[in-house]
Formats: structure tokens, C-alpha cells, sequence
């Protein structure tokens, strides 16, 4: 099979998850997006590992890494997830401002 | 004998070092110092008068070395002939008389210590003036007398007149002094040489030119100096000053140095005529304009400065029809009696308590000593025989006329003009003369004064200024005497002649007769209020001072004022503004920290699809 | 075009299908059921590219544990059932601009350097990808990084447990519960 394949399939993965991330506004959906980014990333290490025919199978091995990780970062997120809905009862990730300067009239007044 | 000179001028100068030191804490001891000081000073003053050369042309002079420029040295040398010695007799007398009188005058003044360490300083000042051998020591006495006088006329400055006054008098002079200091340059770099004596010998030396652009940059130092038209408008306003600051400063001495310096620079003048042209046009504007002003003031000091404008005017007009040693002759007997006039309207002020003639009159009973020395110094102001205002006034108008008929080296139209414009002034003096006379003495007394004594030291000194008042003219007798006293040979005899002394006579005659004979219809009155609408004209001194605030006071003003708008508004605008602009800038690019963590990704992710994209084009 | 292939590409069009739909549904819970679709596809191409352990782990653990974690997470913030307006930001427009830009630079990039190659299924034969090596190699060559890797699930446990402790309900010693 032409590696091309299993490459493009990744490419095009990766930026479905791309667009997930930056479009969706409820964080569980960025969260999902993620996934899909991680997958991705999944799939091109074990097309290549299979392709070189590695000895240690690095490839495949770092996949189950990868998939480990992205289990307990899920677990953390969605625990900040709840933290914030808690917090402001909603989870959109467009109304967490709070890394924002104000901008306006009183914005440019200088304040040490 | 050499050394006498320095002292002349050092003592009065140590008087006020230590005056100005140690008056305030010591107070009992200021007059006693400065009264001391100058004292020596007149003392040394007859030593070195005593010692001087008599012959023209030759002085004593003592060096204490030169000063090294790089283009013409400047020697620190003082020089004592006839002519110096003379005047610094006078300066010395006539300081000595004011600062006894001061003693009296400003008994109860505060700062009585200070007033008089500056009159000592301002004393030095004046004589190394008269004394100097160089320009530039010279000049150094000059501005020196330039800033006391500042700050005497500025002596009471809770007075709202002082203050500005004082600034007056100390702006105009330097406009003038610019001009000198100019003039110096030029000559000495001429010359070759700063020392009176080359100046003296090798004035005719010099090319047209350098001469005549020199005596006028001189010139234009004179003028401030000596309040003559177009810088004249100092001199009324300085009488907010104290009535013995006027007399010493304003009557005698600074305005006296003027001439002074015309007639010790007289060889360089002499050979510029058409310097002398433009000084006796000064001069005939300026004799018969102060005239007419001293006609319709009501303060009787300010009578008196315009009077002295007036009569400086006619030492210059002398100066410009090459007659130095008449000049001189009236500048020795005006600083008589304008001092002994200025001392005793200040004893009249002390009684009455107001300066105004209005509300004088009458006062010839309560000030009797004042009375009759005023008396004598107005007959002689207005020239009348045997006084010594007649025979210097004479001297001047037999110059004028030896002028006019083509005797002397200068046009004959300058000798015209300074003899018409000064027998006119002889009758508008007269008459002026007459009118204080009256207002303030006679008449029905229109002020409550209560009659009290004079004090003793002020009464002398009236006195002592009587008598040369009445005796100095008696010089002009003797023919040459006093010209070879003052080195300055060249002009004739200071006999009068006989024409001019019967028309001066005739006018002085008329201009008193027409001033009595108005007073007579209504002795309350002013006999100023005859000249109608004029009188304002001329009280207002032409109003000069009204054409030198819109002409030049406003502009200036106003420029000043439009600079410090471009200073805020431009200057300070563009800094600030570079500030606000930074801060608007920011809130520009704030725009983007909204917080947004996907806009935040978004733009990371375009700036990274945008780098690989432009590194694949540029590497492929 | 062998058979390998075709399976290939009929499990990516699933894939590739689902995680469209996954970013670009309307419906909150169903994206997530669509992300079981793609994650389960994508466990279908492992097993044809011969990664049998790989395969079976992301269904176990992906499509298994994650997919529900996040159902959970969309249960406990009060996820509408149905169609809801407001499920993506503003921003869409430019995102799917970077993502069309991200795809086609990368895509061109990758296709252009690996389309010579292509990968030999048959010479490392079925036991290349079988639990028994990959444990072997797990176990022998990567055991340290394994270790390591459990810890951070540790802290990862007790990381999610300490943020998502409500204040008052800590106990007292003596108190029974809230």
C-alpha cells in the first residue's frame, strides 16, 4: 500500500481537528477536537513504524503512550471543565475573557 | 602722587564693601562709614586736582597693568589731568553734601545701611569713570553706575512707581550701552589700543568712516545715559526714587557722565562731524521738547528732571558746536544748583509730605531755609545774572553763535539750529522756573503743613550748595582759565558776548514777566492750565512713552506670549502628544488581547501556515 | 489497488465523515456519538495496517473510557438535548480558513515527500503488531518510560480528584455526611 494513504488520511484528520478546536464554543467540543488532533498524530506513528518495520516498534509503542496520556489529559480537562461550569454556569470557551486587557476609554488611562 | 588716584576711587569703594557687609548688623555705624568714605574721597579728589598738569595734553597716569585679549590688550590704568581731576572734585563735593544729607533725609528708613553703601559704590563708580585711562575701566564704572542706580531708584520698592521705574531706567540705559560697547570696540580695534591718550593723539588718524560709525555707536551709550531724546523717557519716571538719589544720580553725576565721556573722547568727535550734526539735532529737540514738558508737570520733582533733560541738552548742543570747555563749564554749575534745587524740593517734600504742587503753596514761611537756597537755585537755572547758571548758560550760547556766523569747524546750520533752540529754551525755562517758584512758595498755601525745622544736616547742606551755585560762574570771567584747566584749548574764551547776552536777559525777562502775570489772575491756580489743550501734550512728555509701547513694548509682548502659546502648544503638544499616541497605539494592539483563546490559536496557527508558506516559496 | 487498500480507503471516508460531523453538528450529544464512529473506524485501520495491539487499546480506551468521560462531562454541565444555535463561536469562518490552509500545506508537503513509498505488509509479516511482540518490546526496551507513564496517571487521578472537590463536602472526622 502507498504511504501516502495513511499520511493524507492524518494530514486531513489533523486539521478537522484544527477547525474543531478554534470553532466550536462548548469546551467538551474542543476537548473532542483535541482527540481527533491526537489521533491523528496516532494513526502517521504507527503508518511509519509499520513502514521502517522497527525492531523496538517505537512507533506503535509511543501510540499506546500517546493514548494513555490523552486518556488522563481528558480526565484533568474535563475536571477544569466542571470546575468552570461550576463557576459561571456555562462552558463556553469565548466567554472566558479573564486573560483579556479592557479596551475603551478607561483602558487608556495609564495606571501603574 | 600716583597712588592718590587709586585711592580717590578706592575709598568710597571700601566704604561700601564694608557697608554692604557689616551696615546692617552695625547700623549706628553706616553713616559715620559711608559719609567717611566719601569724605576721603573729596579729600584725595583736591590732591589730585593739586597735583594735576595743567597744561593740555598732559596727564598723570598710573598703571596697575594690562589685561591681555588676544586682540588689543586692556590696561587697568587710571589717568588724572585737569579735566578728571575738575570733575572728580565735583563728584566727590557734591556726593560728600548728599550723604550728609541723607543722614538726615532717610533718618528713619529701614534700609538706610544698604542705601548708603550703594551711593559709595555708586560714588567709586562715577569716579572711575571720570578717572579712567581705559574704555573698558571705564565702562566698568559706567555699568556699575548703570545697576546702582537700579537699585537706588528701586530703593523703596513697595512703592508700585519704584519698582518699574527702576526696571525702566536700568533697560533704556543698556539699549544705549549696547551701542557703546559697540562704539569701544570699534575704536579701539581702530586705534589699535583702548588708552584714552591714543584715542587723544591719534584720533585724526583714523579714516572717516571708522570715526564717524565709532561716535555714533558712542553716541547711542550718551544718549541712554544722559536722557536725551529718543532714550530720555527713563529719567522723569526715576523720581520715585529718593529725593537725594535724584540729586546725586539723576541731576549731577551719572547724567553728567554722558558728556563727560563726549568731552574726554573730544578729539575723535571733533573729526567726525556729521556725528556732531546728529548730536545737535538730539541736542536742540531735546533742550526745547524737556523745556516744554518741565512747563506742565504738577510733581515738582518730575519739573525738575525734565528740566534736567533739558539742560543736558544744552551741554550736548555746546559739544556739537566744538565748545567742550563750555559744556563743561554748565555741567560744573548745573550739578551745583540742580543738586541744591533736587535737596531742597526734598526738604519741602519732607514738610508737606506729597510731591504734588497742587497741593503745595504758601510755604515760604515754614521752610525758610529751603525757600531762599531754591530761590537761588532757580534764578540760576533760568540764568540770571550774577549767578553761575547765567555765565555757563552764556558760554553756551556765545558758542552757538561763534558757530552760526561760520567761526568755528562745524556747518553753520548746527550753530543755528542749537542757538535758536536754546534761546527758546531760555524762555521756557524762565518761565517754568517761575512757575515752581510760585506754585510752591506763594500764593495761598493749599496745603496743612505744619511748620517744623528742618533738620541741621540738611539745611547745611543746602547751604554749602548755595555757594558755588553763586560763585562758580565768576570762573567764566576770567577768560581762558578754566579751558586750559580742562586741557581743552581749542574752543575760545567763555566771556559772553554781548548780543546773546542781551537776548538771553530779554527772554529771561519775558519768560518769568508772562509766568507771573498769568499766576497773578488766580494765584490758586495753575498757570500751566494757560497752555490749553497743550498742557497735556506736554505733560505727557509728548507722549513719547505711549509711542514706545505701541511701537515696541507690544510686539514684544506679544511675541513673547506667542512663543510660550508654540511652547505648549507645539513643543510641549508634540511631546506629550508622542505619549498619548503610544498609549492610543497600544489600545490599538490591545484590541487582540481579548481573551479569546481561540482567536489566540487562530492567529498562532495563520502565522505558522504562513511562515512554512513563505519558506517553501523562497526555498524552492 | 489491492484489497488492503480499498478497505483503507473506505475506513478513512468513515472516519474522515464522522470527525467532520463531530465539528460541525448541530447536536451536542450526538457529536460525541459521532466521535465513537470516527475513533472506532480509525481502530479499523490500525488492524489493516497489522497494529492488532494498538487497534484493540483504542477501542478499549478511546471508543471505551474517553468517549464516555466526555459524555459524563457533558451530562454534568448540563448538555441540551437537541438542536442547539450556538455551538460555534465567531470565529468559524477564519478557522476553517486556517484549517483549508493548514490541510492543503501540509497535505501538498507530505504527499510530495512519501509518494514514492510504500509500506510492505507482508515481509514483517501478521506478528509485527501482535500483543506478544509489542508487550515484549513494552516490557523489555520501553519498561522505564511505561513506569513513568503510570505515575502520571496517578497524578493525573488525583489531580481530577482534587479539583473536583466541592468545599463543603469535606467531612470532619465525626461527621457521617453532609
Amino acid at each position: 500500500m502507498s504511504l501516502a494513504w495513511p499520511a493524507l488520511l492524518a494530514v486531513l484528520l489533523f486539521s478537522v481537528g484544527i477547525y474543531g478546536v478554534l470553532a466550536r464554543r462548548n469546551a467538551v467540543l474542543v476537548l473532542m477536537s483535541v482527540e481527533l488532533m491526537l489521533n491523528a498524530v496516532n494513526l502517521n506513528l504507527v503508518t511509519f513504524d509499520v513502514w521502517l518495520r522497527d525492531t523496538l516498534h517505537t512507533g506503535q509503542v509511543l501510540t499506546l503512550f500517546v493514548i494513555t496520556i490523552a486518556a488522563a489529559e481528558v480526565g484533568l480537562g474535563l475536571a477544569i471543565v466542571l470546575l468552570v461550569y461550576r463557576n459561571r454556569s456555562n462552558i463556553d470557551v469565548d466567554r472566558l475573557r479573564d486573560l483579556g486587557e479592557e479596551t475603551g476609554a478607561e483602558a487608556s488611562q495609564w495606571r501603574p | 602722587m600716583e597712588a592718590v588716584t587709586w585711592f580717590v576711587v578706592a575709598a568710597p569703594f571700601v566704604a561700601s564693601a564694608v557697608g554692604l557687609l557689616a551696615g546692617h548688623r552695625w547700623r549706628a555705624a553706616a553713616a559715620p562709614i559711608a559719609v567717611s568714605g566719601t569724605a576721603l574721597a573729596t579729600v584725595f579728589a583736591i590732591v589730585v586736582v593739586a597735583g594735576a598738569p595743567w597744561r593740555p595734553g598732559e596727564a598723570v597716569t598710573t598703571s596697575l597693568g594690562a589685561i591681555p585679549t588676544g586682540l588689543v590688550d586692556i590696561s587697568v590704568a587710571l589717568r588724572a589731568d585737569g579735566l578728571a581731576a575738575v570733575v572728580a572734585l565735583m563728584v566727590g563735593v557734591v556726593a560728600l553734601v548728599v550723604q550728609v544729607y541723607s543722614t538726615a533725609y532717610m533718618a528713619d528708613d529701614s534700609r538706610y545701611p544698604s542705601y548708603a553703601a550703594l551711593v559709595s559704590l555708586f560714588t567709586a563708580a562715577m569716579l572711575l569713570v571720570v578717572l579712567a585711562d581705559d574704555l573698558f575701566v571705564l565702562l566698568v564704572g559706567w555699568e556699575v553706575m548703570g545697576v546702582c542706580s537700579y537699585f537706588l531708584i528701586g530703593h523703596h520698592w513697595e512703592r508700585a512707581d519704584a519698582r518699574p521705574a527702576a526696571v525702566k531706567a536700568f533697560l533704556v540705559t543698556r539699549i544705549g550701552d549696547v551701542g557703546f560697547l559697540f562704539g569701544i570696540f570699534v575704536l579701539g580695534l581702530a586705534l589699535g589700543s583702548f588708552r584714552v591718550a591714543d584715542v587723544e593723539q591719534r584720533a585724526a588718524d583714523l579714516t572717516p568712516t571708522q570715526l564717524t560709525i565709532a561716535t555714533l555707536l558712542l553716541l547711542c551709550g550718551v544718549v541712554g545715559k544722559s536722557a536725551q531724546f529718543p532714550l530720555h523717557v527713563w529719567l522723569p519716571d526715576a523720581m520715585a526714587g529718593p529725593t537725594p538719589i535724584s540729586a546725586l544720580i539723576h541731576a549731577a553725576t551719572m547724567v553728567a557722565a554722558g558728556v563727560f565721556v563726549v568731552a574726554r573722547l573730544f578729539p575723535a568727535f571733533a573729526a567726525a562731524p556729521d556725528t556732531l550734526a546728529v548730536l545737535a539735532v538730539i541736542a536742540a529737540i531735546t533742550m526745547l521738547g524737556g523745556a516744554l514738558a518741565a512747563l506742565a508737570q504738577d510733581d515738582i520733582k518730575r519739573v525738575l528732571a525734565w528740566s534736567t533733560v533739558s539742560q543736558l541738552a544744552y551741554m550736548f548742543g555746546a559739544l556739537a558746536v566744538v565748545a567742550p570747555a563750555a559744556a563743561m563749564f554748565h555741567l560744573l554749575t548745573h550739578a551745583a544748583f540742580k543738586a541744591l534745587l533736587f535737596l531742597a524740593a526734598g526738604a519741602v517734600i519732607h514738610v508737606v509730605g506729597s510731591n504734588l504742587m497742587s497741593e503745595m503753596g504758601g510755604l515760604r514761611r515754614q521752610t525758610s531755609t529751603a525757600f531762599w537756597t531754591m530761590t537761588i537755585g532757580l534764578a540760576a537755572l533760568a540764568g540770571v545774572p550774577p549767578l553761575a547758571g547765567f555765565f555757563s548758560k552764556e558760554s553756551v550760547l556765545t558758542a552757538a553763535e561763534h558757530a552760526a556766523l561760520g567761526e568755528e569747524r562745524v556747518p553753520a546750520w548746527t550753530g543755528w539750529l542749537v542757538l535758536i533752540a536754546a534761546l527758546a529754551t531760555v524762555a521756557v525755562t524762565a518761565a517754568y522756573a517761575a512757575r515752581l517758584w510760585l506754585r510752591t512758595f506763594l500764593g495761598p498755601p493749599r496745603a496743612d503743613a505744619e511748620p517744623h525745622a528742618t533738620p541741621a544736616a540738611m539745611r547745611w547742606s543746602l547751604v554749602v550748595l548755595a555757594v558755588p551755585t553763586v560763585g562758580l560762574g565768576l570762573i567764566g570771567l576770567s577768560g581762558s582759565w578754566l579751558p586750559a584747566w580742562v586741557g581743552l584749548p581749542e574752543s575760545g574764551a567763555l566771556a559772553p558776548s554781548a548780543v546773546t547776552v542781551g537776548l538771553s536777559l530779554l527772554l529771561v525777562a519775558g519768560g518769568a514777566l508772562t509766568m507771573y502775570a498769568v499766576w497773578r489772575q488766580a494765584p490758586a491756580a495753575d498757570p500751566a492750565r494757560a497752555l490749553g489743550p497743550l498742557r497735556r501734550v506736554f505733560e505727557q512728555g509728548f507722549h513719547v512713552d505711549a509711542a514706545y509701547d505701541a511701537l515696541v513694548v507690544r510686539p514684544v509682548v506679544a511675541m513673547a506670549r506667542s512663543v510660550v502659546r508654540i511652547d505648549d502648544g507645539v513643543v510641549d503638544a508634540a511631546v506629550e502628544g508622542t505619549g498619548g499616541g503610544a498609549r492610543r497605539l497600544g489600545g490599538v494592539l490591545r484590541l487582540t488581547q481579548n481573551g479569546n483563546l481561540q482567536g489566540y490559536l487562530t492567529g498562532l496557527l495563520v502565522g505558522v501556515v504562513a511562515v512554512v508558506v513563505s519558506v517553501a516559496v523562497v526555498l524552492t | 489497488m489491492t484489497i488492503v487498500e480499498l478497505l483503507f480507503l473506505l475506513l478513512g471516508a468513515v472516519v474522515l465523515g464522522s470527525a467532520l460531523l463531530v465539528v460541525t453538528t448541530r447536536h451536542l450529544i450526538h457529536a460525541a456519538l459521532w466521535l465513537v464512529v470516527s475513533l472506532g473506524a480509525l481502530a479499523g485501520c490500525y488492524l489493516l495496517l497489522s497494529a492488532e495491539l494498538v487497534a484493540w487499546v483504542q477501542v478499549l480506551i478511546y471508543v471505551g473510557a474517553v468517549v464516555v468521560l466526555l459524555l459524563f462531562g457533558l451530562m454534568l454541565t448540563r448538555a441540551p438535548i437537541g438542536p442547539s444555535d450556538d455551538l460555534d463561536s465567531g470565529n468559524r469562518l477564519l478557522a476553517a480558513g486556517v484549517a483549508v490552509a493548514t490541510a492543503g500545506v501540509l497535505g501538498v508537503l507530505v504527499v510530495r515527500a512519501v509518494k514514492d513509498a510504500s509500506i510492505d505488509l507482508e515481509a514483517s509479516g501478521a506478528r509485527a503488531g501482535t500483543a506478544a511482540e509489542i508487550g515484549a518490546a513494552l516490557f523489555r526496551s520501553w519498561v522505564l518510560p511505561f513506569e513513568v507513564l503510570s505515575v502520571l496517571l496517578l497524578a493525573a487521578l488525583v489531580g481530577a480528584i482534587v479539583l473536583s472537590r466541592r468545599e463543603d463536602e469535606a467531612l470532619q472526622p465525626d461527621q457521617v455526611g453532609p
